[in-house]
């Protein structure tokens, strides 16, 4: 009987402690996601918790006066761009490091991760130097580009790990069946690896819709959205703002963010487990 | 077969050349740019850094909240993963949830907790109607910085502990369940087999997630920048703003020298002093 209280105790407990923390994470953004819809009047209501009164109008003036919209526009386009460049040369980076054994393979692939410790993003302040020669300053094409570097590390190995799972046998049995390796690889490696890639697509996507110092120092009036926001709303100058463009700004930020997720979910754990090996 | 071994480098040659070019370009522009004045070599720039007001606090404010936030972060992630390792009903809605920070940017994450800890957000709401205060606790402005600090702290520890967390639980599924049998065999109890076992083992994801969390905690800016502007200078948001405000190029390569600096030598350190005792060959 003793032991049967113990165990009921511990199995509250343990569902308290996993219930508070899910709580933690998903108030603060309904939360948002609520005041970002809700009227004015009962914002300011100190007694109003959960407002009555609703509106689209702030998600509205963010999207359509204060230029969300092309920043939508143009995040989208800089992280499609990303992910076309990094998987171009990323690609076959892991397929080399997952297919073949050479010599200097371990430093090679030790000096990707290493790379992966280097503060990219911050590199974009003097890039801007080169940028500004090369006609790249605010275009989308430079960011994308800066992105790519930073995404770059993470699609070579998640790539190379996904490339590792496709047996070699199949790969194998098609060249013996006259397929080059080019044409296995197409054929064969590549469709099974495809729900892998995508996941990594995905990846590589929010990476670069969230990322938003590179976006910044590289452009002023191509703005991805990240920094469209930041720069109507940031503390110092944008303080004037009221609080909820704020949240409607949230809104717009996060949803797309978390829909990725939704899709990407079975990937997530095993994919942050390639990254880190 | 030897035409054959040529392949694999060129394959990997693409990719390895931008990224040093993307490193190595920048670095060397940045030294230039932070040592030279006029083409001759000149420390003025750098005596411009130093001797501006906000350069140390830009320092001491991005080294501290990576000393709050980070051990904050890592010791939560523990718990979390720990926990969601067992099987239970509801655990990969659970999973679900404390990953979705994991997309959440952190402008966008410094916006929904201004709406948390506003003058009318839903804290100081909630505070009010049970009757905890009587006047909204204030968080925001430049005579609050050290509630400041805090909120930027609560706000970065919800946004970015998914990271260190599925880091962590991607390691702890990695670890061979045999192990853990055989310790329970001969009756180790659960604390011995954390220590003993678990926690050796886990040393691996410890290291990559603390080198990742410390690599952006350098970098940290966008969540500053949204809920506190220079109130509390940071080391990428004084290179920003002098690089877009002041238009002092030099200056503001010497913010990026720094944070880079400071990326490598935490790295260093860390591959260093939680060497990995490996007790199986990692596939």
């Amino acid at each position: 009987m003793k032991d049967e209280t113990v165990y009921t105790l511990k199995k509250i407990g343990f569902y308290t402690v996993i219930f508070t923390a899910v709580a933690w994470i998903l108030i603060p953004i309904i939360v948002s996601f609520l005041y970002g819809f809700t009227s004015k009047a009962d914002y300011y209501d100190p007694h109003m918790v959960i407002p009555h009164h609703y509106t689209t109008e702030y998600v509205r003036v963010i999207l359509f006066t204060l230029g969300a919209w092309d920043g939508i526009k143009n995040s989208t386009i800089v992280a499609t761009l990303t992910i076309i460049i990094s998987f171009i040369l990323g690609i076959p980076a892991g397929y080399s490091i997952a297919k073949f054994v050479f010599p200097g393979k371990d430093t090679i692939k030790l000096s990707i991760i290493a790379l992966r410790m280097f503060p990219i993003p911050v590199m974009a302040i003097p890039l801007i130097i080169l940028y500004i020669r090369l006609h790249l300053a605010d275009t989308l094409l430079g960011v994308a580009l800066a992105h790519t570097a930073m995404a770059l590390p993470f699609v070579v190995l998640i790539t190379s790990s996904i490339f590792s799972g496709v047996s070699k046998e199949y790969e194998e049995a098609a060249m013996v069946f006259g397929l080059t390796r080019l044409g296995s690889f197409l054929k064969i490696t590549l469709p099974l690896a495809l729900p892998g890639l995508a996941a990594a697509a995905m990846f590589t996507f929010v990476m670069s819709w969230n990322e938003v110092f590179v976006a910044s120092v590289l452009t002023l009036t191509h703005r991805t959205l990240p920094a469209q926001i930041l720069s109507i709303m940031a503390g110092s100058s944008g303080g004037a703002a009221p609080d909820y463009y704020k949240f409607a700004a949230a809104f717009i930020m996060t949803l797309p963010a978390m829909l990725f997720i939704f899709f990407a979910r079975k990937y997530l754990v095993t994919m942050w487990g390639i990254t880190l090996k | 077969m030897e035409r054959k071994s040529l392949l694999p480098y060129l394959l990997i040659l693409p990719a390895f050349a931008y990224l040093l070019f993307f490193v190595g370009y920048p670095l060397l522009q940045a030294l230039y740019l932070a040592f030279t004045q006029n083409g001759a070599f000149s420390l003025d720039t750098v005596r411009r850094t130093i001797n501006d007001y906000y350069f140390w606090s830009a320092f001491k404010d991005t080294l501290a909240f990576a000393a709050v936030i980070i051990p904050i972060q890592l010791f939560l992630a523990i718990v979390f993963a720990l926990l969601l390792n067992k099987a239970f009903k509801g655990k990969d809605l659970a999973i679900y949830a404390l990953v979705i920070p994991l997309t959440i940017s952190d402008v966008a994450g410094g916006l929904i907790w201004y709406s948390m800890l506003s003058p009318y957000g839903f804290v100081n709401k909630v505070l009010m109607n049970i009757g905890l205060i009587s006047h909204p606790v204030y968080f925001f402005g430049y005579q609050f910085r050290n509630r400041e600090f805090l909120a930027i702290v609560m706000a970065e520890v919800w946004r970015a502990t998914s990271i260190v967390f599925i880091i962590i639980l991607a390691g702890l599924q990695m670890i061979s369940k045999e192990y853990i049998e055989a310790a329970e065999v001969f009756g180790a109890s659960y604390w011995t087999r954390l220590r003993r076992i678990v926690f050796p083992m886990l040393k691996p994801s410890i290291q990559s997630a603390l080198i990742i969390r410390t690599l952006f905690a350098m970098q940290i800016f966008g969540v500053v920048w949204i809920l506190a502007g220079r109130d509390l200078p940071v080391l990428a948001g004084e290179g920003f703003y002098q690089l877009t405000v002041i238009k002092d190029y030099g200056v503001a390569s010497i913010y990026a020298l720094i944070i880079a600096g400071l990326s490598i030598l935490f790295g260093a350190v860390y591959v260093k002093f939680l060497k990995a005792e490996y007790l199986e060959v990692m596939r």
